[in-house]
């Protein structure tokens, strides 16, 4: 399989400590991957630093034939702000912004795409409800939604299922198994190793350095959570500083 | 009755009329802004780059005394470097913008307080920090029409801009590189109105009639054209009456012009229909899904 991400000796971190130390590794295009590992292990800086919002302390993160256009990306904590006046349908609409930017006229086709999303995700009738008035799993559904009208190759989800209900985890699941069934390359940050098992073919573990990465019933053995665990421990001491003069 | 309370100071005075039409420049073009500010809790930075413009404005009044081009050159400078200097210090440092911008802007108030006092006397820093709405002349009108007509052109072009930056920046940062220029264009435009504002209004009150009626309007609608709407009929209103208020009782005019967007605010948030006390406590529908 073709590699979608490369990740050569990458090292990313913040003020020069690096919370993902020398990571050597490739995601495979069209490949379903969890990104797993303990508390501090580096998940959600890997993905900020496949996003490019954070830049290599060393090394880098080779996106192949993909551009930033190409790239959705669900963080873990949302910037956005519940109480702004906002209805689901324009949020929804957001996630046509690389077709319409900043002056583009939606148009039918487009509404028509729109709706489509919101029925997607299971909340048809809700399209004019604020945001503000939606539960936690509402929400994540209507950002599920956008990221559906972005049709990106490259899928990046931070904790997508935290904090949400069973059900509403599971039409998500479905609607990242479509993904995947398109070809597109979905790389996710989870800590549920029994949803990892039934649904991700693939996973990345991570502790701060790379633990293991291959077939999921491969990596998520309980040797490789014990030294997981034991190397995140480890990192808890006084942090060293990492950058591009180091060695 | 209406007629002698209402229109015949209007029919009757020029600078009553003029201070009108400024008003309502001032309203058109800053009360959008005002919108936007609330909605991105920026309000209390308005505030401050209020403040900020002071030792610019005052400096144009030291080289060229009571100048419309030099005060409103210098008080654009100063808010811009002030706006500035607030977010590299930001960037640079461990410093939050909150802090930032409330020393520099303390600095700045007390710098052009300072400079006006030595060298004017206390007409004019009451003019600086007051403002003159009831002697506004031609050119003054023309740069408030102006200011106006520009903001309210700019807020249309970067209105998409400015919803996802205000609804979800991390988003508009992840699919467009315009998060940054959005971000400074509009920190340009509070400068630009507050310095309207502050010919008409002082400095000190320049930032009433952006935010007092924004905030009055997010008790009565949930859209976000909606709040510009109202905001800016709420403003209007304000004007109108604090005119009329100040020719009737001898009251000064922006500080009564304020007053009245204040008290439509506190009636807002009793019988604001959307948030309002009342229509918290009254019972209501569910929604309907």
């Amino acid at each position: 399989m073709t590699p979608a991400i490369d990740f050569q000796n990458l090292s990313l971190g913040y003020d020069r400590h690096p919370a993902v130390h020398q990571l050597k590794a490739e995601i495979g295009d069209g490949s379903l991957t969890a990104v797993v590992g303990p508390n501090g292990a580096g998940k959600s800086t890997l993905l900020k630093g496949v996003t490019g919002a954070l830049a290599p302390l060393e090394g880098r993160v080779s996106i192949k034939g993909l551009s930033r256009d190409d790239i959705a990306y669900l963080p873990q904590q949302s910037e956005i702000d519940r109480s702004f006046p906002i209805s689901v349908v324009d949020l929804v609409a957001m996630g046509l912004w690389r077709e319409i930017g900043p002056f583009g006229w939606l148009g039918r086709k487009r509404q028509a795409r729109i709706d489509d999303a919101i029925a997607a995700v299971g909340l048809t009738g809700f399209e004019l409800r604020p945001i503000g008035s939606l539960s936690g799993g509402q929400m994540q559904r209507v950002l599920f939604a956008r990221l559906l009208l972005q049709d990106a190759r490259l899928v990046l989800l931070d904790e997508p299922f935290t904090a949400i209900d069973t059900r509403t985890m599971a039409d998500l699941i479905g609607v990242v198994q479509g993904w995947h069934g398109e070809g597109r390359t979905v790389l996710a940050v989870l800590h549920d190793y029994e949803t990892v098992r039934a649904h991700f073919p693939q996973t990345l573990m991570l502790a701060r350095e790379l633990v293991a990465h291959g077939p999921t019933e491969q990596v998520l053995t309980a040797d490789n959570q014990f030294r997981a665990r034991q190397m995140c421990e480890a990192c808890t001491g006084p942090p060293h500083v990492c950058g591009r003069s180091a060695t | 009755m209406i007629w002698d309370t209402v229109f015949q100071p209007f029919a009757e005075f020029g600078f009553m009329r003029r201070a009108l039409l400024g008003c309502i420049a001032i309203s058109v073009g800053a009360t959008p802004v005002g919108v936007f500010l609330m909605l991105r809790r920026m309000s209390l930075t308005g505030d401050a780059m209020a403040c900020a413009i002071l030792p610019g404005a005052a400096i144009g009044y030291l080289v060229a005394g009571l100048s419309l081009g030099a005060m409103t050159v210098g008080g654009l400078i100063a808010g811009m470097t002030v706006a500035l200097l607030s977010g590299l210090v930001t960037r640079v440092t461990i410093l939050r913008e909150d802090a930032s911008l409330a020393a520099f802007y303390l600095i700045s108030l007390a710098l052009g307080v300072l400079i006006v006092s030595t060298r004017g006397s206390n007409v004019d820093l009451m003019h600086v920090l007051f403002g003159t709405v009831l002697a506004l002349d031609d050119a003054a009108l023309t740069l408030l029409c102006s200011i106006a007509s520009i903001s309210v052109l700019i807020i249309a072009l970067l209105f998409r801009l400015l919803v996802l930056e205000c609804a979800d920046p991390q988003f508009l940062r992840s699919v467009s590189g315009l998060s940054v220029m959005t971000h400074f264009t509009f920190l340009a435009l509070v400068v630009l109105n507050l310095v309207a504002g502050f010919h008409a209004l002082g400095t000190l009150m320049a930032v009433g009639i952006m935010i007092l009626p924004a905030a009055a309007a997010r008790f009565w609608t949930a859209s976000i054209s909606g709040l510009i709407v109202v905001a800016v009929a709420v403003a209007m209103l304000a004007s109108m009456i604090g005119l009329l208020l100040s020719y009737h009782y001898s009251l000064p005019s922006g500080p009564a012009i304020i007053l009245v967007a204040g008290i439509v605010y506190g009636m807002s948030i009793v019988f604001g229909s959307t948030g309002g006390i009342i229509a918290q406590v009254s019972p209501r529908r569910h929604f309907e899904t």
